[in-house]
């Protein structure tokens, strides 16, 4: 069984200029340990999903339809209470900005313990060892002198590690990681998401990667999904989609990476914005953007399609995907 | 029309229609302004015009009590004029002089802010130690000394006569430095954006920046400082007219109705001081409550967070 | 237009003397710039940001020079300097021959059309006030103030279709744009004057992929088309070996590195650079790797003694602690500065 198991999940933002519907029924699941990418251009819905996943969408928003199922229970019937059992808990969430997780008035060290402290029983001096233990792991040198410093006496990249560490603490079985690096530099990238990389694999834990980085998607996660105005168009292993992606907003976005043009080419670019939610055009969602599109793409929307195990919402995924699509 | 149409973006009116604080307040406002504006037309005579007031006529009360005559709805004062028509003028006076102070307020606050927050540095530091002195003696005091020295300088009756214009520039000179603090303090937030560093990169001039780029932007804030300083220049107005240095008894505003008819309070003729005293504190309650309303919508900082 | 576009080209011509295909176009001389950070009066030492610490490069006609580096080692700093935004501490910036930081503004005015700038936040860069039209002829008027109206509404209009945007566009405000189309019309800003030489700070970093891909395209076109030549700064290296002739890789306010594009890729040298490199995700299964980049970068406030990179180099010795290594050139053009290289231990 799936650790997570997210079915037709609509969210939903009533607005006064109507109801905007920032996922129209996604699913996908996530096996215990194994490592997700979630992508997708901003405004796909990509941390709406991860908010939706913990009960935490901002107001007016709500889980319109579909089903979240955790641990064998369904997220989206869970009381107030029971969610607080479980989130920070058995799934930790780590933000693009660190300081959305740390609070800056309290030492590191404060913050590491309290958490813990409300999910376990345990002492004072247990929780602190576990603490260090964490910060250990997540690569900061002295840890037992971190545990007193305040958040904003340490560098961005610094910040994030102890982010991860206390994701980490409560030993939980799934991160939920919204953007981890994006603020932050190449090379601090590559540290901590190797970091992370190498903690899930230790640790077991399973991990939802969300970014709008192919390239990072693809050396860190296992399978992926593409997201495209609120709706999946791609899914699968990864290695599959970044070497033969189908769908053809896939293959647009990996041709659009200037690593995999010649230098000095013109890039493949996918032309036009993705549309707003309250104006998706009728049939595909991404016809008036495709290079591939026919008459009857402008006519229903294609439903998601089975390749063996790689899913794609296109009319033309068999062309595509046997290469004979012009 | 499109610049309206950005500034008054469609969320602005939306946020106006559906909160009744701030439609009441406006049409509280708006009445009074018309009602200003109209004078002449809505009173029954012209309280400025020796001619037309008749001393036999003084204390009656207002129409509600015994001895009130329909020709003088709210009573009359102690020199026979008609209340309403005075408080009319008076207020037709003291927004008069509210809008024209701030007028000069602005003007003096927008130059010396814009310099002061562009060119930084001595300048800068200079300005704003004027301000911080300034800002530390009150407005009345500095208004006091001020018109008291006219006055004993040039005697009562040219001061009479002058009195509006002095009012507006003394009221007007005495509080530049909120003006002047709020517009520095949005140039230099302004100063970092890239369009302001996009402009110097073409190569215009300093001034040209300030006007044209950075100015329009800084106007929500001075929107919302004004309401709250054409209150308070009313007030001051209407205080230093109470203390016997604004408008003269023969052209009352609406503080000089108040001081005239004090003596009186307590000798049965309330309403020569309570009435106007009301208009007052209902006109200045409505501009603040706008002015308060303006903040929270356009101040983006208090409504998202 | 042909009057117009005539006459633009003739003032491009107009000062530092007959143009010399050879002569470098812009060359930074040895710059140095810190920040005084205000401190107390009394403080005898006050903190100072020590944002570049002599850094000479040279750009040559028809390149796009591309700066690389980590979040503050003073990219940005540099290019401001360069165009003037920024008064250098230190050194000297020339523009096709000329000395150009010492001058008046008026004296200025020919430098500021020819250099343009295309700004990061494409939220930001132009005025929300004005519309695109306002924000399009400016330029052109303020620097060809005797061309009609006619006139400069027809150049709006090809600069705009040029760029790949639509010449409707002029009535709206840049709040009905999205990120890419607002980066379009800054291009179209700079380049409403003919400019020989833009500089471009993080163009396409707060751009979705999809759309940095437009952007870059258009720069590309323009670069070809216009002749222009180009200061290009980024973090993103792909972007680089993409669209760069030469980089230069900055860490720490110094000057690492300056080779020809191809060669970096191929060959980094200088021990920063390699690591640099190792860093660029790319689209493969292989699993990601640490950078072996151990501890972080030092505060541009108390610069390590001898060469910036020391206390993180994997080759560092007891000479990169005491000495500032100077750039040396290298056999195929390349410049390094590392003791490391100079004495071939790499
Ligand atoms: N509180 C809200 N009210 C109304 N709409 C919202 C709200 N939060 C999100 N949305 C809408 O939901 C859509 C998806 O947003 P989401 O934040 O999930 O995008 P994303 O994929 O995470 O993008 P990014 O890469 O920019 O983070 C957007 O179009 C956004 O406008
Ligand atoms: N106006 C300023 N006052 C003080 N310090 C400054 C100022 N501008 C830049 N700095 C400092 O100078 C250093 C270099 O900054 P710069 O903006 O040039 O970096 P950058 O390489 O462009 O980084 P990024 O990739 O983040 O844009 C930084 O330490 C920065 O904090
Ligand atoms: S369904 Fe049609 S329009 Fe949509 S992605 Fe496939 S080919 Fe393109
Ligand atoms: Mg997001
Ligand atoms: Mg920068």
């Amino acid at each position: 069984m799936a650790l997570l198991d997210v079915r037709d999940l609509v969210v939903e933002f009533p607005t006064r200029h109507g109801t905007l519907t920032a996922l129209s029924g996604i699913s996908f699941s996530v096996d215990k340990g194994e490592r997700v990418g979630i992508v997708g251009e901003s405004g796909a819905g990509k941390s709406v999903a991860a908010f939706a996943i913990l009960n935490l969408l901002s107001r007016p928003g709500r889980i319109a339809g579909g089903s979240i199922t955790f641990e064998g229970q369904d997220l989206t019937q869970l009381s107030t209470q029971r969610m607080r059992a479980v989130r920070g808990n058995r799934i930790s969430m780590i933000f693009q900005d660190p300081m959305m997780t740390l609070n800056p008035v309290l030492t590191i060290g404060t913050q590491m313990i309290e958490t813990l402290k409300a999910h376990r029983d345990i002492s004072e001096a247990e929780a602190r060892r576990i603490a260090i233990t964490r910060l250990g792991e997540v690569k900061i040198p002295s840890p037992e002198k971190r545990l007193d410093s305040y958040p904003h006496e340490l560098s961005g990249g610094m910040r994030q590690r102890v982010v991860i560490a206390i994701a980490l603490l409560t030993e939980p079985a799934l991160i939920i990681a919204d953007e981890p690096t994006t603020a932050l530099d190449v090379t601090i990238q590559a540290e901590i998401m190797s970091l992370m990389l190498a903690l899930c694999k230790s640790h077991g834990v399973g991990l939802i990667l969300i970014t709008h980085d192919l390239a990072v998607v693809s050396q860190v996660t296992q399978r992926v999904v593409v997201l495209y105005a609120g709706r999946v168009v791609e899914s699968g292993e990864t290695g599959r989609v970044v070497h033969n992606p189908v769908h053809p907003y896939t293959r647009g976005l990996l041709a659009a990476l200037p690593g995999e043009a010649p230098p000095g080419a013109r890039l493949t670019q996918i032309r036009g914005t993705m549309p707003s939610l309250n104006a998706i055009p009728e049939g595909c969602p991404f016809h008036p953007r495709c290079d591939y599109v026919q008459d009857r793409c402008r006519q229903a929307e294609p439903a998601l399609d089975s390749l063996d195990g790689h899913l794609v919402r296109c009319v033309r995924a068999h062309e595509l995907m046997a290469g004979q699509a012009a | 029309m499109n610049r309206l149409a950005v500034f008054f973006g469609s969320d602005f009116l939306y946020r106006f229609r559906t909160d009744p604080v701030a439609v009441g307040a406006t049409v509280v406002l708006g009445l009074f302004v018309l009602a200003a504006v109209f004078a002449p037309w809505l009173s029954g005579m012209n309280p400025h015009d020796p001619a037309q007031i008749d001393i036999m006529n003084s204390e009656i009360p207002p129409v509600w009590q015994d001895g009130g005559a329909p020709a003088f709805p709210f009573g009359t004062d102690a020199q026979g004029r008609d209340l309403l028509s005075a408080i009319l003028y008076g207020l037709r006076i003291s927004i008069t002089i509210g809008i024209f102070a701030v007028m000069v307020q602005m003007t003096l606050g927008i130059v010396i802010g814009l310099v002061s927050g562009y060119l930084g540095g001595k300048v800068d530091a200079f300005f704003m130690r004027l301000a911080d002195i300034q800002l530390s003696m009150s407005t009345l005091m500095l208004a006091i000394v001020a018109l008291a020295v006219f006055q004993a300088a040039f005697g009562a009756e040219l001061f009479a006569d002058m009195a509006i214009i002095m009012l507006i520039l003394v009221i007007g000179i005495a509080e530049w430095p909120q003006y002047a603090r709020t517009i520095r303090a949005s140039v230099l937030a302004e100063r970092k954006k890239e369009y302001v560093e996009a402009a110097r990169v073409i190569g215009l001039s300093a001034p040209v920046i300030m006007v044209r780029h950075i100015l329009p932007n800084t106007l929500s804030p001075l929107l919302v400082i004004s309401t709250v300083q054409v209150a308070n220049a009313i007030i001051s107005e209407a205080a230093l007219s109470f203390l016997g240095l604004g408008m003269p008894v023969t052209k009352p505003s609406l503080g000089s109705l108040i001081s005239a008819g004090f003596e009186y309070i307590f000798s049965g003729s309330w309403w020569i001081t309570t009435i106007p005293a009301i208009v007052l504190i209902v006109l200045i309650l409505s501009i603040n409550l706008l002015g308060d309303w303006l903040r929270d919508v356009l101040n983006p900082r208090l409504y998202k967070g | 237009m042909s009057e117009a576009a005539a006459m633009t080209r003739d003032s491009g011509r107009e000062s530092g003397g007959a143009p010399a295909a050879d002569r470098p176009l812009v060359e930074a001389r040895h710059v140095v710039k810190h920040f005084d950070l205000g401190g107390h009066f009394l403080q005898r030492e006050r903190p100072t940001v020590k944002a570049l610490n002599d850094v000479s490069i040279t750009i040559r006609r028809g390149e796009a020079f591309c700066l690389v580096g980590e979040s503050g080692c003073g990219k940005s700093t540099l290019a401001r300097v360069v165009m003037g935004l920024l008064d250098p501490t230190d050194g000297e910036i020339r523009f096709d021959g000329t000395r150009i930081d010492a001058l008046g503004h008026r004296a200025r005015k020919p430098f500021h059309r020819r250099m343009q700038m295309i700004f990061q936040n494409p939220y930001a860069s132009l005025n929300p006030r004005r519309t695109v039209q306002q924000t399009l002829e400016e330029p052109v008027r303020f620097h060809f103030p005797k061309l009609s109206d006619a006139e400069v509404k027809a150049k709006v209009e090809q600069v705009m279709v040029s760029v790949g945007n639509d010449p409707g566009w002029g009535n709206r405000y840049p709040h009905e744009f999205s990120g890419g189309q607002r980066q379009r019309i800054s291009i179209a800003r700079a380049l409403m004057v003919d400019p020989d030489f833009v500089v471009a700070d993080e163009p396409i970093s707060a751009l979705d992929v999809s759309i940095q891909a437009q952007v870059l395209n258009v720069m590309m076109d323009t670069r070809e088309r216009l002749d222009l030549t180009y200061l290009f700064i980024t973090h993103d290296l792909s972007v680089v070996r993409h669209f760069g002739s030469r980089v230069g890789v900055m860490y720490l306010g110094t000057l690492c590195e300056l080779a020809d594009t191809k060669t970096l890729f191929e060959t980094p040298r200088h021990p920063y650079t390699r690591i640099l490199l190792s860093a660029i995700p790319r689209v493969t299964t292989e699993e990601m790797q640490p950078p072996g980049l151990p501890g972080e970068v030092p505060s541009a406030m108390n610069l390590p003694s001898g060469c910036v990179f020391h206390d993180r180099c994997p080759l560092a010795n007891a000479r990169c602690s005491a000495e500032v290594p100077k750039p040396q050139s290298q056999a195929d053009g390349t410049l390094v500065a590392c003791h490391a290289v100079e004495e071939g231990r790499g």
